[in-house]
């Protein structure tokens, strides 16, 4: 039925099949869409959150996709900038993965606000020493250039590359994405940053606080760093569950095992300076300002060190040390277990500088405070999912976004 | 046009010694200021109390327990080194929140405010309050909202304003008498009025007349041990909440009980022996 539409010589499911599988996952979709008109007609009302929780699962929520969306702007630094060829093979799908990452992202903010007509007030009255101000700038202008990286895949469909000028402006385009590639890693290392500032800063919260350089403070950079290192590791597991659900290798291993390895080392040098972080603010910071590091830990029934040793050891130093070890690294099993620690980390670090920054009492007389979201909150975090999931089975199924698939599937489409 | 001398800087005294925790400030408060309610008002982390009464005790058993009440309205913190930028002030990412440099009080912006909370993220004292819920009052009763006051709409921060409103009208009439003096009874906030125990001082700072400069003393150099506070009082028995995160608030508190003062502050082991009896720089006594 849409066979036009396949790019040539790929295989794809039944048109039927396929859309069957889109309307389960829009069904999820349109719970996610009933619940985000909720919030914005009744108001936020309809969330768990409080005024000891301001912040909350959405901005978790938000904090974690970008992180993991990191794949797009560092994959693009590598291939464009630092000329990793090998990468051009899954440049597309970080590209399309950080697209999706970063309009959900815009979406959860619009849903979180509390006015959302006035969204743009961040704009016109900005106040450029709020790391919020900064957030909003660099993320929307960094989606602008992931819209403009994706658009070429886009043009490159069957068909639209058929028009002429469609074609030659795909083309064209490819040969100034070193141009955006570049602005996008300024534009991210801007945005992934002032995250972490949006944390760092807050000096009325000891939890939370770091020291820095000039305005910045620690965390500025340690959410860049993560950034790069863990978002990969999304991309990889994103590109493992598409070859799973698709029943096709669609990336060559060498392109695979090179993608974990830089990754590998960047979780490395990353996790040193986060221990050296924590070491610094947990014996110098806190104490300076009166508290023991137990104070953060202990008092409640869920923030214990459990958490400061899962993100850190578990799902920080061990993912890091088994993609840096080649034999582990290309041990199929060890490295997907590698970028599940690895993901499931850098959102654990997102949680932790989110939520247990709102949960710890900083008053000597105030209490430890714990939420649940609302099944609104956590329809309108699924939401994005299952755009995400909706818009990757879409450019699969019709634009070209593996350049290895049709030779890496020609002996089974072959025999078939 | 009034020219004054030399700026204001609004401050609070409370005396958690005469306290009784009547609420009667609370109450006030929202009077004054137009503060909706709702229906269950037994759920506080999402109820509006610009000024929230906190029961405190020194967590000793019987017979030796005593407890205290804590009045807290916004802080109105000056920030590191009393520059104006404090905690709230600094993250907004619209410029909703604003330091008054002539007074000292930090303002909200209602109509700028587009409910993203990272101030309320920022305040230590949990004194920024979201309006969950549209603003509704039994029927009737909105014909006694204050006309001074502009109700909010849901979605956006409110907080206290140390009665801003009250500021304004003070000003007006200062005009009127052809005056560049604010007298000190011409601006007082609401629960400052409403205390039946007078628990309550408010007041200029600044102003070597006003009752609370004579009470708080406060210096005007950093902390010799933590430069980022400024205006510690040099009255042994005045404190404020979290001084040594560098908020510099203009709310202090007094109190004979060594416990309840030790509360208004982290201190590690052994920590609060030694800073105790320190009361400002000695040197500018």
């Amino acid at each position: 039925m849409d066979a036009a539409l396949i790019p040539e010589g790929a295989k794809r499911c039944s048109f039927p099949k396929f859309m069957l599988g889109i309307a389960i996952v829009g069904a999820v979709l349109l719970w996610g869409v009933y619940a985000m008109l909720l919030c914005w007609f009744k108001g936020l009302n309809q969330t768990n959150m409080n005024d000891y929780y301001g912040f909350a699962l959405w901005i978790w929520a938000d904090l974690a996709v970008i992180a993991v969306g990191g794949g797009a702007f560092f994959t693009g630094l590598l291939k464009y900038i630092f000329k990793v060829d090998e990468l051009k093979n899954i440049i597309n799908f970080a590209v399309i993965i950080g697209f999706i990452c970063y309009s959900s992202a815009l979406l959860i903010l619009a849903i979180d606000i509390g006015q959302p007509l006035r969204g743009w007030f961040i704009f016109w009255h900005a106040n450029v020493h709020s790391m919020l101000t900064e957030v909003a700038f660099c993320l929307s202008a960094y989606f602008a250039v992931l819209t403009i990286e994706f658009i070429p895949n886009v043009l490159e469909n069957r068909q639209l590359n058929k028009v002429p000028f469609f074609h030659h402006l795909a083309h064209n385009m490819h040969g100034v994405m070193a141009i955006f590639a570049a602005t996008g890693a300024f534009l991210s290392f801007f945005h992934q940053g002032s995250l972490g500032g949006v944390a760092g800063v807050l000096y009325g919260r000891p939890f939370a606080v770091r020291e820095g350089l000039l305005i910045w403070p620690w965390t500025f950079f340690l959410f860049t760093w993560s950034a790069a290192a863990f978002g990969p590791c999304f991309t990889l597991l994103v590109t493992r569950i598409t070859e799973a659900v698709t029943g096709k290798k669609l990336v060559k291993d060498n392109v695979v095992h090179l993608l974990a390895k830089i990754s590998g080392w960047m979780i490395f040098t990353y996790i040193i300076a986060k221990i050296i972080d924590t070491i610094y603010w947990a014996t110098v910071t806190a104490p300076s300002l009166g508290f023991e590091l137990s104070h953060f830990y202990t008092g409640n029934s869920f923030y214990g060190y459990w958490i400061l040793i899962t993100e850190v050891i578990i799902c920080g130093l061990i993912p890091g040390l088994l993609l840096i070890n080649k034999s582990t690294r290309e041990n199929p099993t060890l490295r997907l277990v590698a970028i599940i620690l690895g993901v499931i980390g850098v959102s654990l670090n997102r949680w932790v500088m989110v939520l247990q920054v709102m949960a710890v009492p900083v008053m000597p007389f105030d209490t430890w405070a714990l939420y649940i979201p609302s099944w609104q909150e956590v329809a309108t975090t699924i939401l994005p999912v299952a755009y995400g999931i909706i818009l990757i089975a879409v450019t699969y199924r019709y634009l070209p976004v593996f350049p290895q698939e049709r030779e890496l599937n020609q002996s089974k489409a072959q025999e078939s | 046009m009034i020219q004054d001398k030399k700026a204001h800087m609004f401050g609070m005294v409370i005396d958690l010694d005469k306290c009784t925790g009547c609420g009667s400030c609370t109450v006030s408060c929202m009077a004054e200021n137009n503060i909706p309610f709702k229906e269950d008002e037994s759920n506080k982390k999402d109820s509006l109390t610009w000024m929230r009464v906190y029961k405190v005790s020194n967590g000793k058993s019987f017979p030796d327990t005593q407890t205290a009440y804590l009045p807290r309205p916004c802080q109105h913190c000056g920030g590191k080194g009393d520059h104006g930028h404090s905690p709230c002030v600094t993250v907004c990412p619209a410029t909703a929140t604003d330091y008054g440099y002539d007074t000292g009080i930090v303002s909200q912006i209602y109509t700028r405010c587009f409910g993203c909370r990272y101030c309320m993220a920022a305040c230590p004292y949990h004194a920024r309050y979201f309006n969950w819920w549209d603003p509704v009052w039994p029927e009737g009763m909105e014909k006694y909202l204050s006309p001074n006051v502009s109700p909010r709409m849901r979605g956006v921060v409110e907080k206290c304003s140390f009665c801003y409103h009250r500021y304004q009208l003070a000003r007006e009439q200062a005009y009127y008498n052809e005056t560049d003096e604010i007298a000190e009874d011409a601006y007082q906030t609401a629960c400052t009025t409403a205390c039946p125990a007078g628990a309550i001082i408010f007041g200029d700072l600044n102003n070597p007349s006003h009752k609370i400069h004579q009470i708080v003393k406060p210096d005007p150099h950093p902390d010799p041990l933590n430069h980022d506070v400024v205006r510690k009082s040099r009255n042994p028995k005045v404190f404020r909440l979290l001084e040594r995160l560098g908020t510099n608030p203009k709310v202090y508190y007094m109190s004979e009980r060594e416990w309840i003062r030790k509360l208004g502050d982290s201190y590690l082991n052994g920590e609060w022996e030694k800073v105790k009896n320190h009361y400002g720089s000695a040197s500018h006594d």
